[in-house]
């Protein structure tokens, strides 16, 4: 599989601030790959760098087998950008900038632009300052999937969007999938990530702390466990992995890192199980687990 | 009626806010302004020392009507009266640029960027924002009151009382017209835009009545406020009375703006904003920055060619009274040309357009700058479209419609002289290298230091002062040599040299070329 998007080692400061530190990053063509991390963890300033916006200070990018630097132009022809906060040009109606836009990069497919302002609800003979922030966000979506390209670089895209639109942002990243597009997606909605990504990566202050498919991420994180036995639990304690044991007679609630889960069913079953419910860790928690590191250590100063 | 007292709460912190904000603008618009007006006795007794020449250019405004039209009548021929009438119609549309300046950025400035709801959602009255909009104003114009109350007191106290009284007047005239104009747009620059412009008909009206009449008693100077200035005849008896003619039109105005204000929501405007197409036709980046720019381009091209006419059309009469001071005459030709006082007055005209291009091509070029800090620039940059075409899609514009306003010009000057285009337009396109060379200083300020790019606006304005008063005030020619303007050659009547006007499109086109080598390699910020 080729891939769309390698970044490896960059780093990038402005002045004293490292806004990226060594971030690695490895989107597969064809996948819809997201790119999560706290609030200034980095992420605007790899995609600024990936559009040739910014000049990385060392490390490799390329996008599309390309320097995103040098090769700009041609690069951009085959990208479509959308940035987490749209602003338009005050004059221009939004159906002149989604055209403007299109011919920008590869071109525009007349019918899936009509199909699209439609699909989003869109007034497109507005002007661009009497758009509201969500409709700002529809005007570049439908640029953005109207065009004729090959990689899609959205930075929290759907902010401003109501539940509705979010509905229709999800169903237009699955079309782009299905027609063989590659996405990378930036965003704070982990519903939209788990619904939407194949494969995740997690960045912190500049830095790639965990990459892959969200069920590989799954394996890192602990389930939760509660079972109501017919004996008494044994051995529960010494099993690797288990932690936050709780035990109140033949009730036992305990946490178990992922991948020890079997053994922990094992011993249960050993001593006779009443009832149990057993409760895979949710994305959030995975995130959780890397933003709060981060709050702890704010905290901690 | 509900008293008003609720809807003002917060005024005060919002005025705090603003004078914080306007710290700069403030002193810098008020403080030049005061420098040109209190620096005027001087020049004047430099020029007119003799009362036989100050009687003889009493007699001269008497029957020259195109001077009149210019600066308007004078009512005596103390140091002060002159002052007043020398200053009074520049000083006074300076007070009237500044006010509007100030309150259209407090009040539509903020409803168009939406900061107004975030305000507006904290403890602050409806009318707080309004209010304190016009209070920040009436500072900017008090300051300028008592700077030349202060200043000109030598010349007499009543005198200069008057005339600061009378500035400051004009000041918050416009001041409370464009709240009102702010009420009606959706957008500030368009609030900005009508205004000026009737800061413009104000100027016009004032002109045609002052050059039938010679003591502004024309109904058409009474038309206009800058007329009503006049009128008040500062250092020349004194008519206390149109300060209450003053006062009125503030209070009505403000009530107008107040009762505007009520009836509408916020960030709502009057004038409703008509939709666009569904399609569009824009393809690449050098149709979207003409696009952005033809109307500003528009409006410059038909003031310049305005200004041409007007100015040609006083070629003849103006001439005349230069002709009669030898000193004057001087002047004119420090500032222009060296044979023909025709000529002398024509060069000087023109070059004085071609430093009011300066201003249009740094605004031009700052274009690029604006697009990049609001975000615009991003979306265009991420398509197909290398740096260096989305820059010089606004440079054409910004280099060519310099070359395009001064040919209206000097199409306006042929038109309003009556003759003479081929050498009129050689005048003003040999404006154009030093022009590109201010323009080019913009550029490379932009490629290199973008956060220091409005500094052009500075090189702008020092060429400008240079080129407007620095001839009158006996500066060095040191000094003079550091606009570009001051190497070109004085057309019409002087002698055509090419060699400072080649290598003024020489530097030009290094600057140009420095600033988009550093913009090709430099980080976009946002």
């Amino acid at each position: 599989m080729t891939k769309a998007i390698t970044v490896s080692g960059l780093h990038k400061s402005f002045g004293r601030t490292h806004a990226l530190d060594g971030l690695d990053l490895e989107v597969e063509a064809g996948e819809v790959h997201g790119f999560l991390g706290p609030n200034g963890a980095g992420k605007s300033t790899a995609i600024r760098v990936l559009l040739g916006l910014l000049r990385a200070d060392s490390g490799a990018a390329q996008i599309l087998g390309r320097d995103p630097w040098k090769d700009a132009v041609e690069v951009h022809r085959r990208i479509a950008y959308v940035p987490g906060d749209v602003t338009l040009w005050r004059n221009l109606s939004g159906g002149e900038v989604i055209d403007l836009l299109g011919r920008l990069r590869g071109g525009l497919d007349a019918r899936r632009r009509a199909e699209l302002v439609e699909r989003f609800e869109l007034d497109p003979t507005k002007k661009g300052r009497t758009y509201s922030k969500g409709n700002r966000q529809k005007v570049a979506l439908v640029a953005a999937f109207a065009s004729d390209v090959d990689l899609l670089i959205l930075d929290e895209p759907t902010s401003g969007l109501d539940p509705l639109m979010e509905e229709v942002f999800q169903r237009c990243v699955r079309e782009e999938r299905e027609r063989g597009r590659t996405v990378l997606l930036s965003s704070h909605i982990l519903s939209e990530v788990e619904e939407l990504c194949d494969r995740v990566s997690i960045i912190r202050k500049g830095r790639t702390v965990e990459t892959g498919s969200l069920a590989d991420l799954r394996h890192l994180t602990r389930t939760s466990v509660t079972a109501e036995l017919a004996g008494a639990p044994n051995g529960l304690a010494d099993l690797p992995g288990v932690h936050d044991l709780d035990v109140q007679g033949r009730r036992v609630r305990l946490q178990v890192d992922t991948d020890r889960l079997d053994a922990v069913l094992r011993s249960l079953g050993e001593s006779g199980v009443r009832s149990l419910t057993s409760t895979p860790p949710t994305l959030e928690e995975l995130f959780l687990r890397h933003y709060q590191d981060e709050t702890a250590e704010v905290a901690a100063r | 009626m509900t008293t008003l007292a609720p809807h003002l709460a917060g005024t005060g912190t919002l005025l705090r806010f603003a004078l914080r904000r306007d710290r700069a603008m403030i002193p810098i618009w008020v403080g030049v302004n005061a420098l040109m007006i209190l620096s005027m006795p001087n020049t004047l007794k430099g020029l007119y020392g003799t009362a036989a020449e100050r009687a003889d250019l009493m007699r001269q405004l008497t029957t020259n009507s195109s001077l009149r039209a210019l600066v308007g009548p004078a009512f005596d021929d103390s140091l002060g009266a002159l002052t007043a009438w020398r200053v009074g119609v520049y000083a006074g549309a300076l007070a009237a640029v500044t006010s509007l300046l100030i309150v259209v950025r407090h009040t539509r400035d903020e409803e168009e960027s939406g900061r107004q709801e975030l305000i507006a959602s904290g403890m602050v009255g409806r009318r707080a924002s309004l209010t304190s909009a016009l209070l920040t104003a009436a500072v900017a114009n008090a300051a300028l009151a008592l700077l030349v109350t202060a200043g000109l007191a030598g010349q007499g106290a009543v005198g200069a009382l008057a005339f600061g009284l009378g500035l400051a007047a004009v000041g918050m005239l416009f001041a409370t017209m464009a709240a009102i104009v702010a009420q009606l747009t959706e957008s500030a620059r368009l609030a900005r835009g009508l205004t000026s412009a009737v800061l413009g008909a104000a100027f016009v009206l004032r002109a045609a009545g002052d050059s039938a009449t010679d003591d502004g008693s024309s109904v058409l100077t009474w038309l206009s406020p800058l007329g009503w200035l006049e009128n008040l005849r500062a250092f020349a008896g004194e008519r206390w009375w149109v300060l209450l003619l003053f006062a009125a039109a503030i209070v009505v105005q403000g009530a107008v703006a107040y009762e505007l204000a009520g009836r509408r929501d916020v960030g709502m405007s009057f004038l409703p904003t008509l939709p666009g197409p569904a399609a569009g036709r824009l393809g690449t980046a050098g149709a979207l920055a003409w696009r952005l720019q033809r109307g500003s381009v528009l409006g410059w091209g038909i003031g310049f060619f305005l200004a041409g006419v007007v100015y040609g059309g006083m070629t003849e009469g103006a001439a005349e009274l230069v002709g009669d001071n030898e000193r004057a005459r001087e002047i004119f030709e420090r500032m222009g040309g060296q044979s023909g006082i025709t000529d002398a007055f024509l060069a000087s005209m023109v070059g004085m357009l071609g430093l009011i291009a300066a201003l249009y091509i740094v605004a031009s070029v700052l274009r690029l700058h604006g697009e990049e800090t609001s975000g615009r620039a991003e979306p265009v940059l991420a398509g197909a479209v290398g740096r260096l075409r989305w820059a010089v899609g606004h440079l054409v514009i910004a280099f060519g419609g310099a070359a395009l306003i001064m040919l209206l010009a000097a199409v306006g000057f042929a038109v309003g002289y009556g003759k003479d285009l081929g050498p009129l337009v050689a005048a003003a396109l040999v404006q154009l290298p030093a022009v590109w060379v201010v323009g080019g200083l913009a550029v490379l300020l932009y490629g290199v230091a973008p956060r220091l790019a409005p500094a052009a606006w500075g090189a702008a304005g020092a060429v400008l002062l240079i080129g407007w008063i620095g001839p009158a005030l006996d500066v060095p020619q040191t000094v003079l040599d550091i606009s570009p303007f001051g190497h070109l050659p004085k057309l019409p009547g002087g002698e055509m040299e090419w060699g400072p006007v080649l290598v003024l499109v020489a530097l030009a086109a290094v600057l140009v070329t420095g600033g988009l080598a550093a913009l090709r390699r430099r980080d976009m910020t946002t």
